[in-house]
């Protein structure tokens, strides 16, 4: 099997969605000529014309309401936002128009968009390069949201949300792009297509959105991951010695309530991780549904590892950062609940 | 006192008896709209177009079919002028399951597919890329069909619309914008809201040529979107086109228009009214009996009231429908 980094596996779906159907058209920054600020367009304008793979101006609000514009006539766009942090300005088209044509109208009109943004940190990004925007988006009734942890999924993923009916937004962890990133800063990254987790089937394949896949079993407690934190989890686990199932949300909306349930309903402990802020993060929703299906499973309180509620920082991104060290100590609490 | 507007009709009695008859529809459908208003029938938002009828009549005389339209919130008068059904219309004002989006939407928010008809939508200026996106698909579909997308002069100074210029124009897109200029963003008159009032050359910057009409002269307008359409379909677009009109009523039912003078819009009235410019173009000449429009009073009085009973009779929706069309 093929091996690819998360980028060539994006670029692959790009082009089987291209390929199969007319009505799929990419645009954004630079995704054209450039090919993507990281590269997971190159080469879709030369393969498919200019037509069909196209540059915008730099306007957010522009791009995704000509978008929408355009799925409701029928296309397929797939919007590339340069970083998830561009995402505001358009924010007012991705709530009032995508994700509400379709209730709004009855079921006239549809929004089968897709709109990708790099999010997360771990690149020294700063506050205006690092930031995981994910539960303004979960917030939204009309939106599905997806982010996956590696390339086979990505693929998959992208693939299925190209074919869904409703507008997708598709968050790609910037920091696993290239290679797996456990939090370990000061250790060398390791490139997706020098390891076996770098593998990704040929051709067509989608991964239902949706559904989410238990990384690695355990008994003694759950750990609930999205992205880059999935694969800080396992570094944790490792390190702690614990036997703790590790579970890849993939999709946060709709969520895969039922793996999650049967998980913590098994183990009776669950830690919730991600990289976006605490405080009304979407470790707070998966928390609140939890203790609402696992009550009397549990053997603990329910905690949640995330970032600290404060702008994403610069110099001090690995204070901020949940790394494994963070996470071993919930597992550690946790388990002394 | 009468229309000022004295010039012999480049249209024919049956142009104008339709341009007459659906004006007045529009008209009559939204006293009617305003009475059920009043009487607690309709809630929330309704924005009535009375006033500026000529606008959207005009531009659907120079539409064909294909041609899409997508609009502002004000927007009864431009479901109608498709062709829409009064009754779908006016029940999803009074929110039952006869409604065209079955009660989800109400007044700022109707879509029909089959007159393409893009709605409806409540976000001041946000209607206004997605009809640079509807144009697009035109393009990209290699059809001729064109995008009327309307806004007011209030959205002529959000910056989406600026971006949606700089696209369209980029990418030649067949979209004409009309800007409705009815004098009020609100309460809030143009000149203090704008620094340029001359909205149609807004898009200047951007390479887009447009021009002013008559937005109360159903031919003017007719007229001007006909070669702008045309432009547009010959890969021309896109093309601005700043409506010049008034809007009779408040910007919405809580409004009591306290920012204008009772005389501005009284003068407006008697000077300017697009209907009255059109039966007066009919009954000078001599072209149109009085039974011929009162035959059209009737037609169109009896449309009105049965939207309003069909409205009415219509059943609520039921609460299952709370959760459907969220999402496929």
């Amino acid at each position: 099997m093929p091996r690819m980094t998360m980028i060539e596996a994006i670029r692959d779906a790009h082009a089987i969605a291209m390929e199969d159907d007319p009505d799929v058209v990419v645009m954004g920054e630079d995704v054209g000529y450039f090919g993507g600020v990281f590269r997971c367009t190159a080469g879709l304008q030369k393969r498919f014309g200019p037509s069909r793979c196209f540059d915008t101006p730099i306007s957010e609000l522009g791009i995704v309401g000509t978008a929408v514009g355009m799925a409701a006539y029928g296309l397929k766009p797939v919007v590339e936002i340069q970083f998830a942090d561009y995402m505001y300005p358009g924010y007012d088209q991705i709530v009032s128009e995508a994700a509400r044509l379709r209730y709004r109208s009855a079921g006239e009109f549809t929004c089968p968009l897709v709109i990708r943004m790099p999010t997360g940190g771990g690149i020294f990004g700063g506050q205006t390069h690092s930031q995981s925007p994910e539960a303004l988006f979960t917030h939204v009734a009309g939106l599905k949201t997806v982010v996956p942890s590696n390339p086979s999924d990505a693929k998959g993923l992208l693939l299925a949300a190209i074919a869904d009916p409703d507008p997708v937004i598709f968050l790609e962890p910037k920091r696993l792009y290239n290679g797996p990133f456990d939090g370990h800063f000061d250790r060398p990254s390791v490139a997706w297509n020098r390891i076996e987790a770098g593998e990704v089937a040929e051709g067509r394949y989608e991964i239902p959105l949706g559904k989410a896949r238990v990384v690695r079993e355990g008994a003694d407690a759950t750990l609930l991951a999205y992205g880059t934190m999935v694969h800080v989890a396992l570094a944790a686990v490792e390190e702690s010695g614990a036997d703790v199932e590790v579970i890849d949300l993939r999709t946060l909306l709709p969520l895969d309530l039922e793996t999650v349930t049967a998980s913590v309903a098994k183990t009776g402990r669950c830690i919730v991780l991600h990289e976006a802020t605490l405080t009304s993060g979407f470790g707070a929703e998966v928390a609140a549904l939890v203790q609402a299906e696992c009550f009397y499973a549990l053997e603990a309180p329910i905690l949640r590892v995330a970032g600290w509620d404060t702008p994403y920082p610069h110099a001090q991104e690995w204070d901020y950062f949940p790394g494994p060290a963070r996470v071993a100590r919930a597992i550690q609490t946790v388990m002394e609940g | 006192m009468a229309a000022t507007r004295r010039k012999k009709p480049n249209a024919s009695k049956e142009e104008l008896l339709a341009y007459y008859r659906d004006m007045l529809l529009i008209r009559r459908f939204e006293e009617k709209a305003g009475q059920l208003y009043g009487m607690g029938l309709i809630g929330g938002f309704c924005h009535l177009y009375i006033g500026q009828e000529a606008v959207v009549v005009g531009a659907e005389a120079a539409a064909k079919e294909g041609d899409q339209r997508i609009t502002t919130y004000r927007d009864h008068g431009h479901m109608l002028a498709c062709g829409m059904d009064p009754n779908g219309v006016m029940a999803e004002l009074t929110g039952r399951e006869g409604g065209y989006s079955r009660g989800k939407g109400g007044s700022m928010h109707m879509f029909s597919k089959e007159k393409e008809f893009y709605g409806g939508h409540g976000i001041v200026g946000a209607n206004v890329p997605l009809g640079a996106g509807l144009a697009f698909a035109n393009k990209y579909r290699e059809n001729d069909n064109v995008t009327f997308t309307y806004f007011g002069d209030g959205a002529a100074n959000q910056g989406q619309v600026y971006e949606t210029f700089n696209m369209a124009s980029l990418w030649k897109l067949p979209v004409i914008f009309i800007i409705e200029n009815n004098q009020y963003a609100m309460g809030t008159s143009l000149k203090r809201a704008s620094s340029s009032p001359a909205l149609y050359t807004r898009g200047a910057a951007f390479g887009i040529e447009g021009e002013a009409v008559d937005g109360m002269d159903v031919l003017a307008v007719k007229e001007a979107c006909l070669k702008a359409a045309d432009l547009c379909r010959k890969g021309e677009g896109p093309y601005i086109l700043e409506m010049n009109t008034y809007r009779y009523r408040g910007h919405s039912m809580s409004d009591p228009a306290k920012y204008r003078t009772r005389e501005e819009v009284q003068k407006m009235r008697e000077t300017r009214d697009p209907i009255e410019h059109v039966r007066e173009l009919l009954t000078l000449g001599g072209d149109a009996t009085d039974d011929e429009l009162k035959a059209i009073d009737k037609e169109v009085r009896g449309i009105v009231n049965a939207s309003a009973d069909f409205a009415q009779e219509s059943p609520e929706p039921a609460l299952e429908e709370l959760w459907t069309d969220v999402y496929a």
